[in-house]
């Protein structure tokens, strides 16, 4: 499944400073869907490069982080139980403080 | 009956004419009037240069209110007058409105520009600290003159030499929750452009609990984020992030650094949805989040979730009340300090494994064999270094071992004692980080030079710059 994923707020430096990575990712079995549980655990493994706990907390993102999936709120769609589809576009962003 | 349509046309053309000669000299009178009350503020204005005077009084002598207008705001803010959708009921309720601004640094100072500069009736500042020069390239309220001194004072300095009819209200002091009751409670409208995390779940809260939106700007590095909190239904900050970050995802622009222009594109955001909340017009961005992405020019606008039902702050059953809000600790609940000022320093490793930078100058001065290793990121590096030292990023210490090795051999050469190693970086933080490592991995007697270029600068090289 293609997929685009962009990383923002300073997440972009746990994978090597690229802020957007067109990706394929196949869900575990033919059949499944793809959730962004499967995804998480994806990106986990094949994009962080460094401190994944800067990343991920349990088998979730850590707090502070917003997860927008077609630029919508994950939590307006289902979170972490989430089916993706063809073509989608995850946003990973982390809030930001400073002024 | 011709005669009498000829009558009739030429009653409608005169009028006409009539008509709009009256309006030239309604216009005539009306801008007299502005100038006249002008110069009446400006004679009131040097009676009491410590009060900005409110436009309101200033023209109450001559009662003439056109919709709520006075012919001096009328001219001066003509061209809000003539957008349909802002018009003269935009131009009265921003006016009467009052909006409380937190934070005169770099989202601040646009955000009070634009404020004062379209007319609010009443703008108040809230910040501690001074204007330091490494603030004027983002902080673009503050002029060099006032250096040295409160931000708030030059803020509003600023603000009044740009609209002196409006009344501005300096709170010369740090929003805490012991305060911000108090303060906040004074207005109807809040922009939070802060640059820490506990001022920020502070801030909210005490919207939350006084009931006033929220107008939250963020800008670090080349992104910024802006939404508006507790509007119409929309969620909260805690709503959002029930749980902090951990304090190390948390970057300073002090140490991480931020494009002049980024914080003022977001301020200037966060001016035209407070102008909207103010004035009632317009939708604001309650649900929804901006966030900029300024290398690439790129503005996405998301939809986020709703108010939560289970947040503490606003949900069902809120177990914030004013009461607890008062002695909340907010630095504690988020593990980070509420200023955008370096961190206390680490003391990680034993004092036989530190020396003073004075120290270091006098192995220099005694040409003892050493090896310095600037354990920076490279982009600090090019900034200034000491000239003899080598630079590997604490981040690549691991992967280059080999390299710090043949470099302490190299530093032996022609001497009959063995180097020493030592380490040094901004602060003197990642280099006790880095001697913590190297004397694991056969660098035993690795040191680090306490305090870092800082002290450098400070007690051995007055000359060398810091940043």
């Amino acid at each position: 499944m293609h997929l685009t994923l962009e990383f923002g707020g300073g997440l972009d430096l746990l994978c090597q400073s690229v802020k957007i990575h067109q990706v394929d990712v196949a869900p575990k079995d033919e059949n499944a869907k793809l959730t962004m549980r499967d995804l998480l655990a994806w990106v986990r493994s094949s994009l962080i490069k460094e401190r994944p706990e800067m990343f991920m907390k349990g088998d979730t993102v850590r707090p502070g982080v917003l997860v927008l999936v077609n630029d919508c709120d994950w939590e307006l769609c289902g979170g972490i139980d989430m089916e993706l589809e063809e073509k989608d576009v995850v946003v990973f962003i982390s809030t930001l403080h400073g002024g | 009956m011709d005669n009498m349509d000829c009558g009739v046309d030429d009653i409608v053309r005169e009028i006409e004419k009539l008509k709009l000669d009256k309006k030239e000299i309604e216009n005539r009178i009306g801008q007299l009037e502005a100038l006249l009350s002008k110069k009446d503020g400006d004679a009131s204005q040097m009676e009491d240069n410590q009060t900005s005077s409110n436009f309101n009084s200033m023209v109450d002598g001559h009662n003439t209110f056109y919709n709520g207008l006075t012919p001096g705001m009328i001219y001066r803010y003509s061209r809000h007058l003539l957008l349909p959708d802002f018009g003269v009921e935009g131009q009265k309720n921003l006016s009467m409105s009052s909006i409380l601004v937190v934070g005169a640094g770099g989202l601040g100072s646009p955000v009070v520009l634009y404020l004062a500069s379209c007319g609010v009736g009443c703008l108040g500042i809230v910040d501690s600290d001074v204007v330091e020069l490494n603030n004027l390239h983002r902080q673009i309220v503050h002029p060099e003159a006032y250096v040295g001194q409160a931000k708030v004072k030059s803020a509003a300095a600023t603000c009044r030499a740009i609209n002196s009819s409006i009344n501005i209200v300096e709170h010369n002091e740090a929003l805490q929750a012991s305060n911000a009751l108090d303060i906040i409670n004074k207005y109807d409208v809040v922009v939070d452009a802060t640059d820490n995390l506990p001022s920020r779940y502070m801030i909210s809260d005490c919207c939350v609990l006084l009931d006033k939106p929220l107008i939250s700007g963020a800008a670090l590095g080349l992104e910024g984020q802006l939404t508006v909190y507790h509007h119409k239904g929309g969620p909260c900050y805690r709503c959002l992030f029930p749980i902090p970050p951990p304090a190390a995802a948390c970057q300073r622009c002090s140490d991480s650094g931020v494009l002049g222009v980024v914080p003022g594109v977001i301020g200037c955001f966060q001016a035209l949805e407070a102008i909207k909340i103010a004035s009632c017009i317009g939708e604001s961005l309650s649900g929804k989040l901006l966030i900029l992405d300024a290398l690439s020019s790129r503005v996405r606008i998301v939809k986020l979730r709703g108010r939560s039902l289970h947040c503490v702050s606003c949900g069902e059953n809120a177990t914030l009340s004013q009461q607890n809000f008062r002695t909340f600790d907010y630095e504690g609940f988020t593990q980070s300090p509420m200023s955008d000022k370096a961190p206390p320093k680490l003391s990680l490793i034993s004092n036989s494994a530190r020396i003073s930078s004075r120290e270091y100058k006098n192995l220099i001065d005694n040409h003892e064999p050493r090896m310095l290793l600037d354990v920076r990121p490279a982009h600090h590096f090019r900034i200034t270094a000491i000239p003899e030292a080598i630079n590997i990023p604490l981040s690549m210490l691991a992967d280059e071992i080999s390299l710090v090795k043949s470099c302490l051999k190299d530093a032996e050469k022609g001497s009959t004692k063995g180097a020493s190693l030592y380490v040094v970086c901004r602060r003197g933080n990642d280099s006790q980080r880095a001697v913590e490592f190297l004397s694991k991995n056969g660098f035993s007697g690795a040191k680090d030079i306490i305090g870092g270029l800082e002290s450098w600068a400070q007690d051995v090289d007055p000359t060398f710059p810091i940043y």
